[in-house]
């Protein structure tokens, strides 16, 4: 039975994260320890392979170093088996729940924004992973990078509806 | 102390993209979460500035992990540097240190030129266009993308998305354009 009160269609946004946390069980703050390691990992790898240097990401785009493609190559490789893995043998998480993949539709914006974040990656130098693993490398000039991409991301959310997307 | 060393010197690709790469696997297993780093620069948003905006209006405690995980980042970004630090000077191909010495730049002593990145740089033209501008393109650019090197071009492509395909594609013409058609123009300003 239909009820005379149901709700016209809902215009609420829904949220779609992009990096989603599809996490049923409830993680204590403390928890959140381990995903602090693996940035840590992450941080480190990012300054001993010079990944967040100026300099290779100029090189990257002037084609005159092959160690850029090498590292987003292998690790797109290394990524894509992982994900092949976790898929075929259905590994469970930690606590034992399934992996949850989504799939991403295809937008304009991933053209506009693509080139426009494209535009960018090469006047700062760094993808916004990189941005913060420099600032702890002491380069404070970029606190203001981030938050001016902060403010960026503020201006996008803003302007959402009238872009095309 | 000989494994102190071998860690100091920089690490070659081989072994950082596949660490990278692990970063996957590793996140989905111990919490079900996708990589992805811009949207930690919307959870900030979120937490600080919604001012009613939709998309700025969910529950961001919920994501509160990729928020740690990104300070983790930047702690990690201090480790290397403090302690696991190169003692050489970095090894710059010598036809990128040409090109861009025709641009200006005189240092190449560092990982970072200090022709731009000096902290004085700040409230000055190159701080505008470098740290400003180039900032806010990154943050608008990836949100509208719907991510960055990390959620499109490592975890979405790792899923075999034809999106995430097509966004790193335009991230590398956007870099090609910006390198060899607006930096030559940028630095004729200075």
């Amino acid at each position: 039975m239909k009820s005379t009160f149901e709700t016209p269609i809902v215009e609420k946004e829904e949220f779609v994260c992009e990096a989603p946390n599809d996490m049923k069980t409830s993680e204590s703050g403390l928890s959140n320890l381990k995903y602090l390691i693996v940035g840590i990992m992450f941080g480190i790898v990012f300054v001993k392979a010079e990944i967040i240097s100026w300099f290779r990401i100029q090189e990257m785009f002037r084609l005159q170093s092959f160690h850029m493609y090498g590292v987003i190559g292998s690790a797109v490789v290394v990524g894509m088996i992982s994900v092949f893995l976790i898929k075929k043998f259905n590994i469970k998480t930690l606590s034992g729940e399934t992996v949850e993949f989504h799939p991403k539709k295809f937008q304009k914006g991933q053209i506009y924004g693509g080139l426009l974040f494209g535009l960018g990656w090469a006047i700062t130098g760094a993808c916004p992973g990189p941005l913060f693993a420099q600032i702890g490398s002491g380069f404070v000039a970029v606190i203001v990078t981030l938050l001016s991409a902060i403010a960026g991301t503020w201006t996008y959310g803003y302007f959402k509806e009238k872009l095309p997307n | 102390m000989e494994l102190l060393e071998f860690i100091k010197q920089p690490w070659p690709w081989y072994v950082a993209g596949p660490l990278i790469g692990l970063t996957v696997p590793t996140l989905l297993l111990i919490g079900n979460k996708s990589f992805g780093i811009s949207s930690s620069l919307r959870h900030i948003c979120a937490a600080c500035m919604p001012a009613d905006i939709p998309f700025f209006k969910y529950n961001w405690r919920k994501e509160i992990w990729n928020l740690v995980f990104v300070l983790g980042v930047l702690i990690g970004g201090f480790i290397a540097t403090n302690f696991l630090a190169n003692p050489n000077t970095i090894v710059i191909n010598p036809q990128t240190i040409k090109d861009l010495s025709a641009l200006g730049i005189k240092d190449f002593n560092g990982l970072m030129p200090s022709d731009i990145f000096a902290t004085e740089n700040i409230f000055s033209l190159k701080g505008l266009i470098f740290f400003v501008i180039g900032g806010f393109m990154v943050g608008f650019g990836t949100r509208w993308a719907g991510g960055c090197t990390s959620g499109h071009a490592i975890m979405g492509i790792s899923n075999l998305q034809v999106p995430s395909v097509i966004a790193t594609c335009c991230f590398m013409v956007g870099g090609f354009a910006s390198t060899h058609l607006l930096l030559p123009l940028i630095f004729k300003l200075f």
